[in-house]
């Protein structure tokens, strides 16, 4: 397809399949985290706008929850599907900690899930705050061995080859490698962030369409709290991250800045804007401001880094891809922190519920948490090539022998279906989303309710008919 | 230490994979009888019976599918590149039809037949999908070393393709039992009269598979006639002629839980023939599972796990079944 070899096809299909799985567990992640916030808070205060916001996003996190859990089986067998070679190399490390991943959100889906989306009248308060801390829990614990694993083929250690295959040899390290504690606090940040840009721009939303009540403005003013909080935070951590990077992964860092080589004695300027060109080895168009580059990378004047022709060219990530998911994802992240500071501003002249510049600025930010996300990661993944263990097995030695025309079918059907299936499901979300908090009679996980009592599944706690907020407006 | 590793861990995927089939293959079945049924209102209730479980019974597909990369990387990888086609149209088939599931009750009333014909359509390309790709396991691949050697197209033969009619038959035979056990008045009656034709095709199905393997297969003809096997072996053929004339006369007799559970033993014999079969290799016809297996340091730290994990999914699966007991009514609000 379009001249497309296996082993590109393959790569896409992957990387078509992830990006679209990891928008529902990022917002599974920070809902989570939020929900248990809200419950503890409405326990604490029994303030009634609390339940009424920890009933409104259950339902959005059950149905998002639903949509993680059937794109994440793709996942479990992709990695023999399309990469068979790098499962039967490196399977003995990455294959446990997929099977701990796969065992925890299991268990806890199992034990706490039902509780916390049905179990408001069969289990007390306390019981039941206990679960939806679990269920938060358990979240954070799925990432962290998905992170684990894909730290190891960042930064892998613990490990021998032995007959041309990965042994463990000492799990601590395997799992503890050295840039998995970075992955992970940015990632569960870029998570929390993620949703409560969300939350927010669902919150900006609803009072631009005039609705205004405790509960709107209280998970407005929350999310804004947290964008104020949490930004500055992430871009620190972003930071000390990539500090990780050059250490240990210097070509991703060379080729994120388009940087080719030193000139000897003299400081690094900081790319802003360029095209960096693999072939011609230089990037063009650049639009730099001196001395920059090396203060943020080297915290020192003069500092330099290593260039991208101190690789082989074998050996070189594909600059002028990652070169633009790095400054999408920073410059997202500038925003985030704008947003934040303007919120507190806003808040300060008493504007925050009314300049419907700010309000209609919430909402445009709605979505960049996730835009974020897939940047970030498009840029660590990409920026690993060509290896798929880094250092230790190539990406091309790792694919299945498939033909291009199998993998090209198959990738069609996948994304014909994802967008249909998928599509559909966020379509809910966001009727869910547009429908408001008010919209309910409050109690939409309770016994009483025929529908809810009789299942444990996720998706049923989202009520039938999202599209008629106007008819169960009339009705409240 | 004493502790076989791969055969422990043999036996835990084993025991997964038959769960996911017994599990899956009756909620699988409810779509595959879906079209035998035209009034909507006994197809919400078709639906009702399995809604409550069908996600828990699928995760044992994630589990088996994890548990033999962590356990046996070589296997893993060997098996899911050789049945690429197959097992990518039965995930696509999944997605299709587990979302199908929960969006058929979320439509407006006109979208319904769309998400109605997709659950039928997902539910039977994924069994036929799942049934070739046992046929294709039976026939053995074509591997040298760490790398698969055979075609895109080595899984499709006609014995492959049986094996994918066969499964279809014996997922409807779960479903048409299970719901015997989950309804009662029309649709009961109506599954009553499914059942029966059901069974027999099953049999004849188990039949020409019994008589089609050795003949192709002479390394499997091998492991039947061998001491100790012979042993082991001989009750299975009597027990399957036993057990699926009880089945039909619990049927005559309008015993509503005999048949579903006589069906379960069905398909345990034909899963356990299976097992005899291959034992001990991963991938027929011969990569053996001590030489697929991953390193000890691997299976031993999974299993912790495992042996605390599994216990505690079977204990919450059989509290959710029993919360979900009895039978489900016509037009009863489950949605």
């Amino acid at each position: 397809m379009f001249g497309l070899s296996a082993l590109e096809l393959a790569r896409i299909q992957f990387g078509f399949t992830v990006s679209f799985h990891i928008i529902f567990p990022a917002i599974t992640i920070g809902l989570g985290a939020y929900l248990a916030v809200l419950e503890g808070l409405w326990l604490y205060s029994k303030e009634q706008a609390y339940l009424q916001l920890c009933h409104f996003w259950s339902k959005i996190f059950a149905v998002n929850f639903g949509m993680g859990v059937v794109s994440g089986i793709v996942m479990a067998y992709q990695f023999g599907t399309n990469w068979s070679y790098f499962s039967a190399f490196a399977g003995g490390v990455t294959g446990p900690l997929l099977t701990y991943e796969v065992l925890t959100a299991f268990f806890l889906e199992a034990g706490f899930l039902g509780v916390m989306l049905f179990g408001w009248n069969k289990v007390g308060p306390g019981l039941h705050f206990f679960a939806t801390v679990m269920v938060s829990l358990g979240t954070l614990i799925s990432t962290t061995w998905i992170l684990a694993s894909n730290s190891w083929m960042q930064t892998p250690q613990g490990y021998e080859i032995v007959d041309g295959r990965v042994v463990p040899v000492d799990w601590l390290e395997v799992i503890f490698n050295p840039s998995f504690p970075y992955r992970l606090v940015h990632m569960s940040i870029a998570a929390f962030l993620a949703a409560a840009l969300f939350v927010g721009a669902s919150g900006a939303w609803q009072l631009l369409k005039g609705r205004d009540s405790k509960a709107i403005r209280t998970m407005f003013s929350m999310a804004m709290w947290m964008i104020l909080v949490v930004s500055p935070v992430q871009i620190f951590v972003g930071d000390a991250h990539g500090l990780n990077t050059l250490e240990h992964q210097p070509a991703k860092i060379a080729a994120m800045e388009g940087h080719w080589e030193n000139m000897p004695g003299e400081s690094m300027p900081l790319i802003l804007f360029g095209i960096p060109d693999m072939e011609a080895e230089t990037t063009r168009y650049a639009l730099s401001i001196p001395y920059l580059g090396s203060l943020i990378l080297t915290h020192e004047l003069h500092g330099q880094i290593p260039g991208l022709k101190s690789f082989p060219r074998d050996d070189r990530p594909n600059s002028t891809v990652i070169f633009f998911t790095f400054r999408l994802m920073v410059g997202l992240g500038v925003l985030m922190l704008l947003l934040g500071i303007g919120g507190a501003l806003m808040r300060w002249r008493r504007k925050l519920y009314s300049s419907r510049l700010f309000l209609r600025a919430a909402v445009l930010m709605g979505p960049t948490g996730l835009i974020a996300i897939l940047a970030g990661w498009i840029t660590t993944e990409m920026g690993r090539q060509p290896w798929v263990v880094y250092g230790v097995m190539r990406t091309r030695d790792a694919v299945s022998n498939h033909s291009p025309l199998v993998l090209s079918t198959t990738l069609a059907i996948f994304v014909v279906m994802y967008f249909i299936v998928f599509g559909t499901g966020i379509s809910y979300i966001l009727k869910l989303v547009d429908a408001g908090p008010d919209v309910h009679d409050g109690h939409p996980g309770s016994g009483n309710d025929p529908q809810n009592a009789r299942s444990a599944r996720p998706m049923s706690a989202a009520p039938d008919h999202p599209a008629g907020p106007t008819a169960e407006r009339e009705e409240h | 230490m004493g502790i076989d590793l791969p055969v422990v861990w043999a036996t835990i995927i084993a025991f997964g994979l038959m769960m996911y089939v017994v599990m899956d293959g009756f909620d699988l079945g409810i779509g595959i009888l879906l079209p035998f049924i035209r009034d909507p209102g006994e197809r919400d209730v078709m639906i009702n019976t399995v809604a409550p479980v069908w996600d828990g019974n699928e995760t044992w597909l994630v589990l088996g599918g994890a548990g033999l990369l962590a356990a046996f990387p070589i296997a893993y990888s060997l098996l899911l590149s050789a049945l690429y086609i197959p097992l990518m149209l039965m995930l696509a088939a999944l997605i299709w039809r587990g979302t199908a599931f929960e969006f058929r009750f979320k439509a407006e009333p006109r979208h319904k037949p769309f998400w109605d014909k997709a659950f039928i359509w997902g539910s039977c390309t994924a069994t036929v999908c799942q049934g070739i790709a046992l046929g294709a396991f039976l026939n053995g691949f074509q591997v040298s070393g760490p790398s698969y050697e055979g075609g895109a197209f080595d899984w499709l033969t006609p014995f492959s393709l049986f094996t994918g009619l066969g499964l279809l038959v014996a997922y409807a035979l779960l479903g048409s039992t299970w719901l015997i056990m989950k309804t009662e008045g029309k649709l009961q009656e109506r599954m009553f009269a499914l059942a029966r034709p059901i069974t027999l095709a099953l049999l004849a199905c188990i039949g020409v598979v019994s008589v089609w393997t050795p003949l192709t297969h002479p390394e499997v003809t091998m492991r039947w006639f061998q001491m100790p096997n012979l042993v082991f072996f001989s009750p299975v053929p009597v027990l399957v002629l036993v057990s699926t004339w009880s089945l039909l006369r619990a049927l005559q007799r309008r015993r509503e839980i005999a048949p579903f559970m006589l069906a379960l033993f069905l398909i345990f014999l034909g899963y356990s023939g299976l097992a005899i079969s291959i034992w001990p290799n991963i991938l027929p016809p011969a990569v053996s599972i001590w030489a697929a297996a991953a390193p000890p340091e691997s299976m031993g730290f999974t299993l912790v796990g495992a042996l605390l994990i599994i216990p505690m999914i079977l204990a919450y699966t059989s509290w959710s079944y029993f919360v979900f007991r009895g039978k489900v009514k016509l037009g009863e609000g489950y949605h």
